[in-house]
């Protein structure tokens, strides 16, 4: 029988993943954390030392996207992070268990590993009516603050659990919630996007894995190491963007020229996102390069910000398609009218004052002559 | 010739200081607005080149910042005049704590607003509900550098940009921070028009050449008035 606990070398060694490809992976992974040459030893330390990470992996309100976009990450050994390193005692997607056992998987890992496991979240939870989400016939919210009690730290997969994504988008139907607004006391990660990228996931599980505690995290949660920079500061377009060569249709030449995309509601300019560096699938592209503006999916309410085709949303209270400018051009008139209209009034009714008749009870003297 | 002979005398109300801050402000507006209209929605107007030989929306862009870098110390360097200039433009002016400040903010609004009544307001430095517009004015300032900068934090490791890292958090996000700096830029443009018309309108009706005082200083102030401003027997005085 194998070891209880293996560690994650251990585990793809026996899977015919040879050294030279598990360094290579450290490698990877150290670069996309950003770590100097050190990292790598640490991260080949910890995955052949340390033993794997107990995890419950909760699916809420949501599509499933996140799941399927780490499954896909880059590199061949990310597919054992998932099934391996960390082990998923309770992944409701992936695991073969269902029903009692399920649900015994689950309540084992916060026995066996109090104040170790990891809870991972993807999803939104209901507030409005809890019932509204149950597994087991137990709410999302009852369950989560279960299993968050003795867990080390949160991570909130992609944009449902970090921000309520398109549940939350007006009207909110089911008063979805991020998970860092329901739970209290616990570190959450906030890791962005809908689905995150694939590689970004993975870094923050091997960060977990190796330092041992939470990676740095920005304003809003989210790791710095992957979002702290702007779609728009790591676009291969942004030269055009500054030589105000914009795409003004999908189909017209600056198009074909992939000039930059700010008119057709690009949304780079206001995302935080991995996606002009580490890009997607295998680093292939990423939405721009293929000549789509970015729809900013890395944000809190990005549904709410749209149309995506439009540079700025449309204002609260006016309809979509109400930008600012339409508002303002529309009070601009409305006070030049009022303007005008009060100058005529002025007119007439000061008429007086303006020839200087002495009011009464005021003491100017006027003195006329011609 | 027609010509009158009326009691005046003419008060130094606006020193240099101010209307130096006056004249910079007014600049920086008229630069802010445009080139902030032009980010927001930038013409198209050149087609089959590459981006290696032009820079022209950087180059406005440049402009915004540096209009807003003045802007901000500007408008800084007037709240330290509102601590020690003369009276006629110390910071209890723009709040109105008393009770007579309201009650001149209800008489202008019926003397000059409405025209239902006739009545000298005898404020010499701005009146209450001048001031009152003003001070939204320069809080509407303030929230715009708060926005602008908190935008221009995500493109600077500066040390004064990165003291407003908070502000786009605070505001739900860099889209919404967006929204609300566009927005106000119609504010600014809204003030602009109805405060130049109402220079106008303030010199064609009281003939204080209120529109010189901004340029040399001086107001002209009828003799009554500033008798009672100097007794202190004034309907509302505001020091
Ligand atoms: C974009 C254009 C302008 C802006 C944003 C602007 C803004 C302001 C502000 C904020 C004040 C209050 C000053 C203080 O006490 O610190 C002020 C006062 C004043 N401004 Fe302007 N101004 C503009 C254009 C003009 C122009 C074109 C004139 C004259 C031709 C003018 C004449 C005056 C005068 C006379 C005052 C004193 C008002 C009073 O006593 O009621 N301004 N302006
Ligand atoms: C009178 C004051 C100002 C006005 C009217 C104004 C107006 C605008 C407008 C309309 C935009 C375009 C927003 C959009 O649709 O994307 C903008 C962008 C911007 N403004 Fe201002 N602004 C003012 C002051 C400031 C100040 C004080 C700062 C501080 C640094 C600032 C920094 C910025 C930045 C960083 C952007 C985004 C530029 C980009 O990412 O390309 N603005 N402004
Ligand atoms: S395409 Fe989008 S992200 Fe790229 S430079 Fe243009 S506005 Fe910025
Ligand atoms: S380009 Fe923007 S919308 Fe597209 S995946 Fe990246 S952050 Fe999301």
């Amino acid at each position: 029988m194998k070891n209880q606990n293996p560690t994650f070398y251990e585990e793809v060694r026996g899977n015919g993943v040879s050294r030279r490809d598990f360094l290579k992976f450290c490698t990877t992974m150290a670069a996309f954390l950003g770590l100097e040459a050190s990292g790598v030893a640490q991260i080949a330390k910890a995955l052949q030392s340390k033993p794997r990470l107990p995890v419950i992996w909760f699916h809420f309100q949501e599509c499933t996207c996140c799941s399927e976009s780490f499954i896909r990450a880059s590199h061949p050994i990310v597919a054992n992070i998932v099934l391996d390193k960390i082990s998923l005692d309770y992944q409701e997607t992936l695991m073969a268990a269902s029903g009692f056992q399920a649900e015994d998987a689950y309540k084992a890992v916060m026995q066996k590993f109090p104040g170790e496991y990891i809870v991972m979240v993807e999803g939104s939870i209901p507030t409005e009516n809890e019932a509204y989400c149950c597994i087991g016939g137990r709410s999302a919210l009852q369950i989560l603050r279960e299993a968050v009690q003795n867990c080390k730290a949160v991570v909130a997969w992609g944009n449902c659990a970090s921000a309520g994504c398109v549940q939350a988008a007006s009207p909110n139907p089911t008063g979805a919630k991020p998970v860092h607004k329901v739970i209290s006391g616990k570190p959450v990660i906030n890791v962005q996007g809908c689905p995150p990228i694939a590689d970004v996931m993975a870094g923050v599980v091997v960060h977990l894995l190796t330092f041992d505690r939470i990676p740095q995290l920005d304003g809003l949660g989210r790791p710095k190491a992957f979002y702290s920079r702007r779609v728009h500061d790591t676009c291969y377009r942004r030269a055009n963007f500054d030589a105000g060569l914009f795409v003004e249709s999908f189909d017209d030449e600056g198009a074909k020229r992939g000039y930059c995309l700010y008119k057709m509601g690009c949304k780079g300019p206001v995302t935080y996102n991995s996606c002009g560096i580490i890009k997607w699938n295998d680093s292939v592209s990423y939405p721009i390069q293929s000549g789509h503006p970015c729809i900013g999916c890395a944000e809190a309410g990005f549904w709410d910000n749209g149309p995506f085709y439009q540079h700025l949303p449309g204002v609260a209270g006016f309809g979509v398609e109400t930008t600012a400018d339409k508002i303002g051009v529309g009070l601009g008139i409305a006070t030049a009218v009022g303007i005008a209209g009060h100058a005529i009034v002025t007119n007439i009714r000061k008429h007086k004052e303006i020839i200087n008749e002495p009011e009464e009870g005021s003491n100017v003297e006027t003195t006329k002559e011609s | 010739m027609r010509s009158r002979t009326i009691p005046l005398r003419e008060v130094h109300v606006w020193e240099l200081p101010v209307r130096i801050y006056h004249w910079i402000n007014a600049l920086c507006i008229v630069s802010l607005c445009i080139t902030g209209y032009i980010i927001g929605n930038p013409p198209a107007f050149m087609k089959g080149t590459e981006a290696y030989f032009n820079f022209w929306f950087g180059t406005v862009r440049f402009i915004h910042f540096v209009s807003a870098f003045l802007f901000f110390f500007n408008f800084i360097f007037r709240i330290y005049w509102g601590f020690t200039g003369n009276e006629f433009s110390r910071w209890y002016n723009f709040i109105p704590l008393k009770r007579c400040q309201w009650k001149e903010i209800l008489d202008v609004i019926k003397v000059d607003v409405l025209q239902v009544t006739s009545k000298r307001i005898d404020s010499i430095g701005h009146n209450s509900l001048a001031s009152l517009v003003y001070f939204i004015t320069f809080l509407i300032f303030l929230l715009q550098c708060l926005t602008g900068f908190g935008m221009y934090g995500a493109m600077s490791s500066a040390f004064l940009p990165r003291l407003f890292g908070w502000v786009v958090p605070f505001l739900g996000g860099d889209m919404n921070v967006r929204q609300i700096h566009h927005l106000l830029m119609w504010g600014f443009i809204l003030f602009a028009l109805v405060h130049i018309y109402l220079v106008f309108y303030h010199d064609y009706i009281e003939r204080r050449g209120v529109t010189s005082s901004m340029i040399g200083g001086w107001k002209f102030i009828e003799e009554d008035v500033i008798e009672r401003h100097e007794n202190k027997t004034e309907e509302c005085p505001k020091g």
